[in-house]
């Protein structure tokens, strides 16, 4: 899909995959063949770069048919870059500004909470995206109104578009700093499937509080070459990189 | 108007459980009905506006009915994008209601006066924008667009405006409302601007001219036909709010005419594109920015002179 409409994001595809994964396969209570049922559990990828990440595994989880894949960022395809509200189904929300996801889940908590509906609400942000003030805002919005069915997640590959997190905007101590804001956080490998479906498993982790799962990630996961790399964010593969890259991923 | 919104709220939320209120924690001694009657549906967000705006599409997305509600600088323009991407990209039935349009917190300074409001969330597609004149238009408006499922924005002024409406006029969401008719030439006016140009009007009657007035109140959509029906015949038109002259009404009408067969002279009258340094209250500050109901009429007397 990146390959062929030449995109960018790639490393932030491959570092959120696996919790993507976890989530669809084990996680969730959803229906690919009833994907708007009121009681689904809602997953909303607020990192909305990583698009290619969902709509591949949505395709997987049979959602929809792996071929319309294909058209990813190609004119007159279906897939927007940043992914897109119902563009296919089981796409729950538009983003791809940053910092507007969690909201978006906190205000779905509230109305299940009051309606007494017993689904959960998972929101993916990037690391990157913790710079945002408006994800602040929802952090206290969450743990004020005791959002026990909302659940963050995130994608903490430690690289943004420019450079190592750390140096440009330090979010550390990330732990504290959401423990402070009234969320209840765990840590896991964000690569590790066993720990992964582990903590995401026992939600909430602490009653009457949102939780947060820090997922510890490699940006370009998979891809020798691209894992870690600050290029991995935007870089175009070439043929022979492509390939090298599949055969990696094998 | 705030009280007419409420109220007219309060009785759409006793019947339709799904309509939430949401505040940016403003509202002192307005709100108080609304929060003891569903204290569920009540939420105050806090100083958070772009959460807020963000937890009312969320609420949207959940089947439930938001109203978004603050200062206009503050529930338009510190939120916009949250506007823009949560609500009206995805089309979602979030309605929002400012207070304060134009100079209403006078004295309270630029900070919290509304002068670029309608000009970008006009911009925005799916977006309604209802701009009522007063109280009985307030309740007309927030009724009928109850029944719309879409992103909303209903700016009010304040308190304390006069009712220019008998009982059973009707008013209907596109349609332009004709508070007098005239000859001698057409102001179309919006919000609080439409009470004081019905005492222009009255300085023009005074002078021996007739003039026609139009409430404008529905600023998007504006339904290009119904305007041009009603400026049929006239060779002088004024456009009267209370908004920068960039982007309000009077951009909206100059577009409309400006594509259409109109030959006759056309006025835009508005706050001047320069924030407001003086201080005081509403109808002092009027006076610095060219919007005192004489200097009005005398632009319109002088317009017309010209034309004779």
């Amino acid at each position: 899909m990146m390959y062929e409409s030449r995109t960018a994001h790639l490393g932030s595809c491959l570092s959120c995959v696996d919790i993507l994964t976890i989530l669809y396969f084990k996680i969730l209570s959803i229906d690919p063949k009833n994907p708007a049922a009121e009681n689904r559990d809602r997953f909303l990828l607020s990192k909305g770069h990583g698009a290619a990440a969902l709509y591949a595994t949505l395709a997987q989880r049979g959602f929809f048919s792996e071929k319309i894949l294909d058209g990813y960022c190609q004119n007159g395809g279906m897939l927007p870059g940043h992914s897109t509200r119902n563009c296919v189904p089981g796409v729950e929300v538009s983003t791809g500004s940053l910092g507007h996801g969690l909201s978006l889940g906190a205000g779905m908590a509230l109305a299940a909470k009051n309606d007494k509906k017993e689904y959960r609400i998972f929101v993916l942000m990037s690391d990157g995206e913790c710079e945002e003030g408006s994800v602040w805002e929802a952090a206290l919005f969450a743990s004020h109104h005791k959002l026990d069915n909302l659940i963050g997640i995130i994608d903490y590959n430690k690289l943004q578009a420019l450079g190592w997190t750390n140096e440009v905007l330090n979010l550390e101590p990330l732990t504290k700093k959401w423990e402070s804001f009234g969320w209840s956080v765990k840590e896991a490998d964000g690569h590790n499937f066993l720990d992964l479906e582990e903590k995401l498993s026992r939600i909430p982790f602490e009653k009457g509080k949102p939780s947060l799962l820090i997922c510890h990630t490699i940006k370009g996961k998979g891809v020798s070459f691209l894992e870690n790399k600050l290029e991995s964010h935007y870089k175009n593969l070439n043929f022979e990189e492509y390939q090298r890259a599949l055969k990696g991923l094998e | 108007m705030r009280k007419a919104f409420i109220e007219t709220l309060i009785e759409l939320a006793e019947k339709d459980e799904n309509i939430y209120l949401l505040t940016g924690d403003l509202g002192f001694s307005v709100f108080e009905p609304f929060s003891r009657r569903f204290p569920k549906r009540f939420i105050n967000c806090g100083a958070a506006e772009q959460n807020m705006m963000g937890v009312a599409a969320g609420l949207a997305l959940s089947g439930k009915k938001p109203y978004v509600y603050s200062i206009i600088p503050f529930v338009t323009m510190r939120c916009f994008e949250q506007i823009r991407n949560d609500v009206c990209y995805q089309n979602l039935d979030v309605k929002i209601v400012g207070v304060g349009s134009g100079l209403a917190y006078g004295s309270l300074g630029a900070t919290h006066h509304a002068i670029e409001d309608i000009g970008i969330l006009r911009t925005l597609p799916n977006m309604i924008i209802l701009s009522p004149a007063d109280p009985f238009e307030t309740r007309e408006l927030v009724l009928k667009s109850y029944q719309i499922k879409s992103p909303t924005y209903l700016r009010l002024n304040k308190s304390g405006e006069k009712i220019l409406y008998g009982l059973h006029q009707n008013i209907e969401i596109g349609k332009p409302s004709i508070l007098r008719e005239g000859k001698d030439g057409l102001i179309i006016a919006t919000g609080i601007m439409v009470s004081l140009c019905l005492e222009v009007i009255e300085e023009l009657r005074k002078r021996g001219y007739n003039f026609k007035l139009i409430s404008l109140h529905t600023l998007k959509p504006i339904e290009k036909e119904e305007i041009l029906k009603e400026i049929e015949g006239f060779q002088l038109i004024f456009t009267v709010e209370e908004h920068n002259i960039f982007g309000g009404l009077g951009s909206a009408i100059a577009e409309i005419l400006a594509e259409s067969n109109f030959r006759g002279r056309f006025e835009r009258i508005g706050i001047p594109d320069k924030y407001c340094s003086e201080v005081g209250e509403t109808d002092y500050l009027r006076q610095f920015l060219g919007l005192a109901k004489e200097e009005i009429a005398q632009r319109i007397l002088d317009k017309l002179k010209k034309l004779i």
